[in-house]
């Protein structure tokens, strides 16, 4: 079963008069376990489709069926459950709370699920295992680097055991060395722990990790191609 | 869902990791608190001074005065000498709910011994004054009525014109000067301290009514007093003893029906009620500036709050991408106002009950803090924390996750 199915997604922004059209009937299905990368120019749409994915936005028009589930016209209450249960967002930026340890970063997600505190250390440690930083537990992001807050980042994605990963260029801020550790990282999620993942990158060499490369033009798809390892 | 410890837990972390900010924004309520307890503190003291000083009074006495009443706090002024002596014993002997009724007549004079002189006031008076205000003598005697007929020249003297007229002597016996009159001191009156209205209530010389009129200040018409005291036989005959007194001068002045009383009875319960409605109008204006600066340091908390909203616009982009809801994001933002009102409410009630206890000591002020006052300051903080805080969580709700997100 498909894990995302999108079918003829449209996205459009009016700014004043003018109609932004983002994303102009997408249509394509990932299955669980894959390990998809999204490329395309600047403004092409990766990030509109990325926030729509992650139930961050919804669609002006078009289906969007998530884990059997048609979220694409739900309220923001009932999304903002659905990224809780089932998507872990990795970021550019990192996007880690300062002031808060590695540790409390990624009980993050178990904090709004509910989860007892003594269950969240535990969980969370066990995530920041997962990256081999359980070292680093007590490290304010501001004392990690580059690599291992991005690192901490996709701890707090694993965190709520969401099927669904999803990164809008993950590597973007880091040298190319880092950015192949996480690369790395990501193929050993995806082959041990079946992790499905979504990442958007500008890097051929990045997206060569991944094992299928959507290319995207003015809001369209323009290829859907399997990539040999 | 969050639970509400968690959230709690959030809003405290938030706030301690701007400490200054917080400890600034909290100065607001702080003081306001602080404002309303001691406030309250000054005036619940401030009264229950009043009812204790009045209780030693005496609560079953009576007062009249010459002229009509101007009603209560008003004070008849002694514009007309309308009572005479006799209506005193005409009351003691005539009403049955009366104790004593003693006639007193005075004024202010000069009183002198050896080198020492010392602006007195002076009471004139017959024995029974004695028993209406309950006053002991610590040495020698009251005046009798044979020197209240004879126009003796004795007096009685309180502590202040012991220590001004004597220093270390022993009074008794001696002969002081009263508005040049000499008078021998036949008796010493107990310590009395100072009345509710502040006055020395010490500084008096205690003369037969019959010689402050004949000798020392006769006034126009020699019999006059300027007041009657009156003693119920207790507090439950008070109302009868008025109405007694009042039917009998009115027949002993030949008041006829529907014509106003030259002579008015007082209460003394009356007296309490209007200073105590005195200070409680003073009580409600302090503590309503002391609310009106609580309710800015309310504004405080808002002005901060939706700074911090602003700033923290990545903070709930990041929170909400990972579950969070609306819900949530209003609840933390709503308890961290809480938390700093209701933190600064805690720190104002420990300040105000030690700036009362502080007034109380350093200035001699007599002052109570009533659990009431501590209730209702730091339920008005926790109010001004939601109300306040309410507006900007509910802003910080609405944010949109992508912008929030995409915050620099
Ligand atoms: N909130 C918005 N309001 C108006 N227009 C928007 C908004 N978000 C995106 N757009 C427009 O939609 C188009 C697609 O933007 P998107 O961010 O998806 O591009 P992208 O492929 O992620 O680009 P990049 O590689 O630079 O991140 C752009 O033309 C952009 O200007
Ligand atoms: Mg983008």
């Amino acid at each position: 079963m498909a894990l995302v199915l999108v079918n003829n997604i449209h996205k459009s922004y009016s700014l004043g008069d003018v109609e932004v059209h983002a994303l102009q009937g997408v249509s394509f299905s990932i299955g669980e376990g894959e390990f998809v990368s999204i490329m395309g120019a600047s403004g092409s749409g990766k990030s509109t489709l990325m926030n729509i994915i992650g139930c961050l936005d919804i669609p002006s028009k078009g289906k969007y069926i998530l884990n059997g589930e048609d979220v694409s016209s739900l309220g923001s209450d009932q999304l903002a459950n659905i990224r809780k249960d089932t998507i872990g967002f990795v970021f550019q930026g990192f996007n880690l709370l300062p002031k808060m340890s590695a540790l409390e970063n990624v009980e993050l997600p178990m904090l709004y699920k509910g989860v007892g505190a003594k269950k969240r250390r535990e969980g969370a440690m066990e995530a920041l295992k997962k990256v081999d930083l359980e070292d680093r537990a007590d490290h304010q992001p501001h004392q990690l680097s580059g690599g291992q807050q991005q690192r901490v980042a996709i701890a707090r994605a694993l965190a709520n055991d969401a099927p669904l990963i999803l990164a809008d260029e993950p590597t973007g801020n880091l040298d190319s060395h880092t950015s192949e550790e996480v690369m790395k990282l990501f193929v050993r999620l995806n082959e041990e722990t079946g992790k499905t993942i979504i990442q958007v990158t500008h890097e051929p060499d990045m997206a060569h990790f991944s094992r299928r490369i959507l290319t995207f033009r003015d809001g369209r798809m323009l290829r859907d191609e399997k990539v040999r390892t | 869902m969050m639970s509400f410890v968690e959230t709690s837990r959030i809003s405290f972390r938030a706030l301690k990791a701007n400490k200054t900010r917080s400890a600034l924004t909290m100065l607001g309520i702080v003081i306001g608190v602080m404002a309303v307890i001691i406030m309250f503190a000054v005036g619940t003291g401030a009264n229950r001074q009043i009812s204790q000083q009045f209780a030693s009074l005496g609560t079953n006495i009576l007062m009249v005065r010459p002229g009509a009443d101007r009603g209560p706090g008003g004070g008849s002024r002694n514009t007309v000498n309308t009572l005479v002596v006799e209506d005193a014993y005409s009351i003691t002997e005539h009403c049955g709910a009366v104790a004593y009724a003693a006639p007193v007549y005075g004024g202010n004079a000069q009183t002198v011994y050896g080198n020492a002189n010392y602006p007195a006031k002076v009471t004139g008076t017959i024995l029974d004054y004695f028993a209406i205000q309950d006053w002991e003598l610590v040495s020698g005697r009251a005046f009798t009525d044979q020197d209240v007929r004879s126009a003796t020249k004795v007096c009685v003297i309180g502590q202040t014109i012991v220590e001004e007229l004597f220093g270390g002597e022993d009074p008794l016996g001696k002969i002081i000067r009263v508005k040049k009159i000499p008078m021998v001191v036949i008796g010493i009156l107990e310590e009395l301290g100072d009345s509710p209205r502040g006055n020395d209530q010490d500084n008096v010389v205690i003369v037969p009514i019959s010689t402050a009129q004949r000798r020392m200040f006769s006034p126009s018409r020699p019999d006059t007093v300027s007041m009657i005291s009156v003693k119920a036989i207790d507090e439950t005959h008070l109302d009868i003893a008025q109405k007694q007194i009042e039917d009998l001068l009115a027949l002993r002045h030949k008041i006829r029906p529907g014509q106003d009383n030259d002579f008015s009875v007082r209460n003394l319960t009356q007296f309490v009620e209007s200073a105590k409605s005195a200070t409680a109008v003073m009580t409600m204006l302090l503590t309503a500036v002391a609310g009106v600066s609580l309710l800015v340091g309310g504004i405080g908390i808002m002005n901060i709050m939706l700074v911090s909203v602003t700033e923290r616009t990545r903070e709930i982009g990041i929170r909400m991408a990972v579950g969070a809801k609306s819900s949530d994001i209003r609840l933390q933002f709503l308890v961290e106002a809480l938390t700093l009102s209701l933190l600064g409410g805690m720190i104002g009630i420990v300040l105000g009950v030690g700036g009362a206890q502080f007034i109380s000591t350093g200035f001699g002020w007599a002052t109570e803090v009533s659990l009431m006052s501590v209730l209702l300051s730091f339920g008005f903080s926790g109010f001004v924390g939601i109300f306040f805080g309410y507006y900007p969580a509910y802003k910080a709700s609405l944010l949109n996750p992508i912008e929030a997100l995409r915050y620099e």
